[in-house]
């Protein structure tokens, strides 16, 4: 089947493709090669803007002096609480969405439309929705309803700095995730839910033993497009908290641009990127393998 | 097992009447088939019994019981759907545990009963395996294993045939009945398949538009159908029509022709007949008979060669279209005329109304 569907001159026409298709792939590789290169070769070298005297080769200083740094592992305990936090509460709150949103109710096209838009706001609009809008201690909307019922409303982005974000964060991510689910928990056999209902499952049971393992495939995919973004979150940080207060909320992104543009310190922030690079491509290993797994069954 | 009881059950939809009264009475042990044409309601109404679709009025009573308001799985009932319906993640030991598990049945009785019904339906080998790598058939004999490991009261199956290829289904039909005589458990089965309900059913209900038309035994409804509609829908290739007029009314039955000539004795009771009205006469193909001295003159328009018979499209002078089943051999051509004598004893008068007009003689085999 397959050698009667390929043509027979197949080879010739590798070579006129190989050759029309060069640019590209050359393009591409300068594209994604030279930063790396660039990247790794900062990181072994003296190079801080404010001081130009300060020059040639580093050794692994640059490193020793990251992985030594405090601000470091804070940055990377922060990095990793936020991806599982969004996660969690985007799956978590995404799929009893999805759930709900399946249902038959009055106004469930508006209702829909309503939960998927905030993932088309921009995140650094969102951020200052929230931070100005919503949550400012002073005229933020949350804060007028605090003070309505004679609260003292919460400076939220001072006092709990990561866990705003990771709420700003989720709110961003939780409409990709119901707009994945649910067309998966459609796309589930009403006649399967029939038949579990014959079987005396009730709503519990039909979510739990078949809607649950129905979505297995939806929420890894989810899982694993969420955590490449969330691993990167950047802008969310820099208009809310900047990474304060002192480094509370800073993430391995935020501490790499820090470095750079903030403390001007190419080869720290060098040798950052290439441990950035190093986590994420662990982390994709894992979820690629965990993702191949599920989608095979 | 049980008795099935419908009083007068309606199903209303947005205003609009689905099923408009239906009154059935299901006896223990028995065989049931819903027939119709697709929309006629009969998926509706089975899916009334099992619990999934709200009884908009009338009563529902299993066991002298109104079951009206309980849940599916509290009627006693266990159903096969047309897509099988079978849990994908789970394997096949575990789509027949779900329902005994969920029952709250010791581990120990459900291995046992599982294994039993397994080997009844040779679906050992098979219990690790996950629906996805199983054949049609085998997929279908679980949806029945499912069923049967709950040991309900009456099956529900809902067209669960209609997915196989035509070889698995007469093979699946033979099982089904086989199996119904094994369990002599109360069963209710759609299709729209008049070959199913005439071999499997005890008892036939025919369903168009939400109206019961005729419920009888399979012959019953091909030697004797109640009006118009069921002799069209039993019986394949379906029952040839023609225009008559009354022309005398005697003891021995009406005797009608066509507009140029050629009249006929049935054999059935005038009712309210009267002289010179128009009927409709009804003939199987199997009815008609080629006979060189016949007088029905035709022209022979298509030959259908089904090996063990024939059958001949035959258009009269009028254009009327008749079937004609003969035997196999018989060496019918296209384009050459055809005399045809119809048995007259085996034909079918309707009224106006389309009513049947009651036989003189019963069917030896339609109870």
């Amino acid at each position: 089947m397959e050698a009667a569907l390929t043509p027979p001159d197949r080879v010739t026409r590798k070579k006129g493709a190989g050759i029309f298709l060069s640019p590209a792939v050359i393009i591409l590789l300068i594209w994604s090669l030279i930063p790396l290169v660039l990247t790794l070769w900062y990181s072994f070298q003296n190079y801080n803007l404010v001081d130009p005297t300060l020059k040639g080769f580093a050794g692994v200083s640059n490193y020793v002096y990251l992985l030594t740094d405090p601000d470091f592992l804070y940055s990377l305990l922060n990095t990793v609480l936020l991806v599982l936090g969004v996660l969690v509460v985007s799956v978590g709150g995404g799929v009893l969405l999805a759930v709900l949103y399946d249902q038959e109710f009055w106004g469930r096209g508006i209702a829909r439309v309503l939960v998927i838009s905030p993932f088309f706001v921009m995140p650094t609009v969102s951020a200052l929705l929230w931070k100005n809008l919503m949550l400012h201690p002073i005229y933020g909307v949350y804060s007028a309803f605090m003070r309505a019922v004679g609260l003292q409303p919460i400076d939220w982005l001072a006092q709990y700095p990561m866990q705003t974000v990771m709420m700003i964060v989720a709110w961003e991510w939780l409409p990709f995730a119901v707009l994945i689910l649910l067309t998966a928990v459609q796309s589930l056999d009403h006649e399967q839910k029939e038949a579990a209902r014959m079987d005396g499952a009730g709503p519990i049971a039909r979510f739990r033993y078949i809607i649950l393992p129905h979505l297995s495939r939806a929420i890894t995919v989810v899982v694993m497009i969420e955590t490449i973004y969330l691993l990167t979150v950047f802008a969310e940080i820099s208009v809310t908290t900047s990474g304060g207060p002192g480094v509370a909320s800073t993430n391995l992104a935020f501490l790499i641009f820090s470095r750079a543009l903030q403390q001007f310190d190419i080869g720290g922030a060098s040798a950052g990127g290439v441990v950035a690079i190093v986590i994420a491509n662990i982390i994709a290993a894992f979820l690629v393998r965990a993702v191949a797994r599920n989608l095979e069954a | 097992m049980a008795k099935v009881e419908l009083r007068d059950i309606r199903k209303t939809y947005n205003a609009e009447e689905i099923i408009k009264g239906v009154s059935l009475d299901i006896e223990n042990e028995e065989f049931v088939v819903f027939v119709g044409p697709s929309g006629c309601g009969k998926s509706t109404l089975l899916r009334m019994i099992a619990g999934l679709e709200e009884i908009s009025g009338g009563d529902l009573m299993i066991d002298g019981a109104r079951v009206n308001d309980l849940e599916p799985a509290k009627r006693g009932l266990a159903m096969v759907f047309q897509s099988y319906a079978l849990y994908p993640h789970m394997n096949v030991y575990r789509n027949m545990e779900f329902g005994l598990k969920l029952a709250g049945m010791p581990e120990a009785e459900r291995r046992q009963k599982i294994t039993d019904v397994a080997r009844t339906l040779q679906l050992d080998a098979y219990l690790k395996h996950k629906p996805g790598q199983l054949s049609g058939g085998q997929r279908q004999r679980v949806a029945i294993g499912r069923a049967i490991v709950r040991n309900p009261k009456v099956f529900l199956f809902d067209e669960p045939l209609s997915n196989l290829d035509a070889a698995l289904r007469g093979q699946m039909r033979v099982e089904l009945a086989t199996l119904h005589r094994r369990l002599k458990a109360t069963t209710i089965y759609v299709t729209h398949d008049q070959v199913e309900a005439m071999t499997m059913a005890d008892k036939i209900v025919v369903l168009q538009k939400g109206v019961v038309e005729q419920v009888g035994s399979p012959l019953e409804l091909y030697h004797h159908p109640r009006n118009l509609f069921v002799a069209r829908f039993i019986g394949s290739p379906p029952m040839n029509f023609l225009p008559v007029t009354t022309r005398s009314i005697d003891p021995e039955g009406v005797t009608v022709a066509r507009d140029r000539g050629e009249s006929l004795l049935v054999p059935v009771l005038p009712g309210e007949t009267a002289s010179a009205e128009a009927l409709t006469l009804g003939v199987r193909p199997e009815h008609i008979v080629i006979d060189p001295e016949g007088d029905v003159h035709g022209t022979i328009r298509m030959v259908e060669r089904l090996g063990a018979l024939t059958l001949l499209h035959v258009t009269l002078a009028d254009d009327t279209l008749l079937i004609v089943q003969t035997d196999g051999d018989h060496g019918g051509e296209i384009d050459r005329p055809i005399r045809l004598r119809l048995q007259a004893d085996n034909c079918h008068l309707f009224d106006a109304r389309g009513i049947a007009l009651t036989k003189l003689t019963r069917h030896r085999l339609a109870r």
